[in-house]
């Protein structure tokens, strides 16, 4: 079993593609020469060259539209959006554009085209560079958004999104990087729509993305010490959504806490918090608690900064507020 | 030095001059008969060996479309008013060169994207009127399965990578389709056809900056009809002249006159040879004129008056084209026949077509 990091699993994945398919190649600013921002795709350029790593200039419009027209040809490119924060400015491209030419045409095209991202909070970006924006995506009909939390996990989406007839949007998250992980021999893929129980646990279910997963299972590990048995999910597929394993989780656990670092308000979990209500309504002994962002945009200040994302100790204290108001 | 002889003061008219300034990295000595005069003019060439003549059967069928996209048009304008079609519409009355020319130029493997005026695009490249009227209709017989609209007319098998109702919105994916060709070694051209009004969004910057950087074999087709829906030239752009904007990009560029099919078949082959044989892109300036109105019931208050009447009768490419072949009313009152037999068809094909079942809305969304 190998031991890849997060990035390492990310290159892994794209180069194991891109050695087996001439179909797949990549484009996006620096992510030839220097790697990308994030020297995720350190290297590849050496590998398989400039016209296959392709660097751009920065016209994230022209990144998402030019791999839409190549995915309408049939190729499988992989764009990379530097930061979360500029798929703003290939919004245009994504939502009117990738996820509606198939619909529009009445199904006679397809649009296999992988949107590789990165964001996320806790080292003081500022306001432009560590929002998470997958809200915006999981609303619109026709994306695929994903948000793996582990090397295995990304290695293995990664590789379904590649090959996804459907455009997806894979979000990465920056601090999960160094992430590392002894990962299968071969490359497994892993479809899209199977939430991972994480952690088993008998009396509260965290339903829980990207670094909230690791954050988490620190804050169940911690409620353990106290007598509370956690239950950790993470839907690693956001849209579609495995609404079956998070339900059948409450409806054992009674008890629900759903968890993103994106701005609580209007968020991802505001969904997953109402397919609970829905689905598993009769099963709920307290109100289903949710923890995210503080309503701010991101504050460049460490100290305003950690205020703002929630953390472990947020998590541990919704898990509270559940267990708290059983029997109320 | 190349040398350049224009036989006609038409010629000029018809915007070649600026094709021929534009096609040589070298000054060339041109000779104007028509002016008696000789005059020296920045760059050159190839027009004359890239000028072909064609003949009149080929050009009496441009006519025949032309003039079948010009009743294909009137009828959807008169079932829309009469309330039969959904949505909103909007034709290219007066653009008809501009597709007929442009697409007659393409091969068979090539393809194209489109704009929110597309029916004379989508008919000019193959799809039977029958498919464009039933998905006006919303049909399940349309060409997008009435899943598209008037904006959305797609026909993959005929290279019509779709319509699109987002200004420069499909300019991007003209870039890639056309990386894509250049990855796989294939001898094919991506095309776009967009406005005046697209030429100040962002992707048609990036696009065309992207297409060049990257020598993709794209040609993006700019009709200029003067009007961004209801803003004039004057009020979107600092400019008149758009091949001005492929020189930012270093991008070939070539303009024409819109109204004779003749020259915009010409300039759209040299375009299109262009970029086939790996020179890279180029930005086609077609300048025309919309004879209508933004969209189908636009009263059109921002005309100055009386433009529109001079415009009909003196820029129509019908009447051109028309007059150019010497067809006489008989036989145009032929062929006129014909085609609105053929539209009126489409209409009862379309009518006659088969309803989706509300659910069917939640098909096609993934594949």
């Amino acid at each position: 079993m190998p031991e890849l990091t997060y990035r390492e699993a990310v290159r892994d994945t794209l180069a194991t593609a891109m050695r087996q398919d001439s179909d797949v190649f990549l484009m996006g600013e620096d992510i030839a020469e220097m790697g990308g921002s994030m020297g995720v795709t350190h290297g590849l350029v050496d590998e398989f060259g400039p016209e296959r790593v392709r660097n751009t200039p920065i016209s994230e419009m022209a990144i998402v539209g030019a791999g839409i027209g190549a995915a309408m040809q049939g190729m499988r490119p992989v764009v990379e959006i530097m930061y979360e924060d500029f798929l703003t400015l290939s919004t245009e491209q994504i939502v009117n554009q990738a996820a509606k030419h198939r619909y529009m045409s009445g199904g006679q095209l397809k649009v296999p085209l992988t949107i590789r991202t990165q964001g996320g909070a806790g080292w003081s970006p500022g306001a432009q560079h560590a929002q998470q924006l997958e809200a915006w995506f999981v609303h619109i009909p026709g994306l695929k958004v994903i948000f793996p939390s582990t090397p295995t996990d990304v290695r293995g989406m990664l590789w379904s999104a590649i090959y996804d007839d459907n455009p997806v949007i894979v979000f990465e998250h920056r601090l999960l990087y160094p992430v590392k992980e002894d990962v299968p021999e071969k490359l497994e893929p892993i479809p899209f729509g199977e939430a991972r129980v994480v952690r088993e646990g008998e009396d509260v279910t965290v339903v829980a993305t990207g670094p909230m997963v690791h954050r988490s299972l620190e804050a169940a590990a911690e409620a353990e010490k106290n007598g509370v048995s956690v239950e950790v999910i993470d839907p690693r597929s956001l849209q579609p959504l495995d609404d079956k394993t998070i339900v059948t989780s409450v409806k054992k656990t009674n008890r629900a806490v759903v968890t993103h670092e994106a701005v609580t308000r209007m968020g991802f979990g505001a969904e997953v918090a109402s397919v609970i209500q829905y689905q598993a309504f009769d099963w709920l002994d307290a109100p289903i608690e949710r923890v995210g962002a503080k309503f701010a945009p991101l504050a460049f200040a460490p100290v305003m900064e950690q205020f703002l994302i929630p953390g472990p100790e947020d998590v541990l204290e919704g898990i509270y507020r559940t267990v708290g108001r059983n029997g109320d | 030095m190349a040398r350049v002889v224009f036989l006609r003061e038409a010629d000029e008219e018809a915007g070649l001059l600026p094709v021929v300034r534009q096609l040589l990295q070298e000054r060339a000595e041109i000779v104007c008969e028509s002016h008696g005069q000789e005059r020296t003019l920045a760059p050159v060439a190839k027009v004359e060996a890239k000028k072909k003549g064609l003949s009149d059967e080929r050009l009496r069928d441009f006519l025949r479309e032309m003039l079948l996209i010009r009743r294909f048009e009137e009828m959807v304008e008169e079932r829309f008013r009469a309330g039969e079609l959904p949505g909103f519409l909007h034709v290219a009355i007066g653009q008809e060169a501009v597709a007929v020319g442009v697409c007659a130029a393409l091969e068979e493997d090539d393809v194209i994207a489109s704009t929110h005026r597309a029916h004379g695009h989508t008919l000019a490249r193959g799809t039977s009127p029958n498919a464009v009227m039933a998905e006006l209709y919303g049909k399940l017989e349309g060409c997008s399965h009435g899943y598209g609209g008037s904006m959305h007319l797609y026909d993959i098998e005929r290279g019509n990578l779709g319509a699109n109702a987002v200004v420069g919105g499909g300019l991007p994916a003209i870039t890639g389709a056309a990386l894509a060709f250049k990855f796989r070694k294939e001898p094919r051209v991506a095309l776009a056809f967009f406005g005046d009004g697209a030429t100040n969004i962002g992707t048609f910057h990036e696009s065309l900056n992207l297409a060049q950087l990257w020598t993709v074999p794209a040609v993006f087709v700019l009709e200029n009809n003067w009007w961004a829906e209801s803003t004039p030239n004057s009020q979107h752009s600092p400019i008149t002249d758009f091949t001005q904007r492929a020189v930012a990009y270093g991008m070939h560029s070539i303009k024409v006159g819109g109204q004779e099919v003749e020259p915009v078949y010409d300039a759209a082959s040299e375009a299109i040879d262009h970029a086939r044989r790996g020179d890279g892109p180029v930005l086609l300036v077609v300048d025309t004129y919309r004879l209508v109105g933004h969209y189908v019931g636009d009263p059109q208050v921002y005309r100055p008056k009386g433009e529109l009447q001079e415009l009909r009768e003196t820029q129509d490419p019908i009447t051109k084209l028309r007059e150019r072949l010497g067809v006489t009313d008989e036989e145009f009152e032929q062929l006129d026949a014909e085609v609105t037999r053929e539209v009126e068809e489409s209409v009862e094909f379309a009518k006659n077509g088969t309803d989706p079942q509300p659910e069917d809305a939640l098909k096609n969304i993934y594949a």
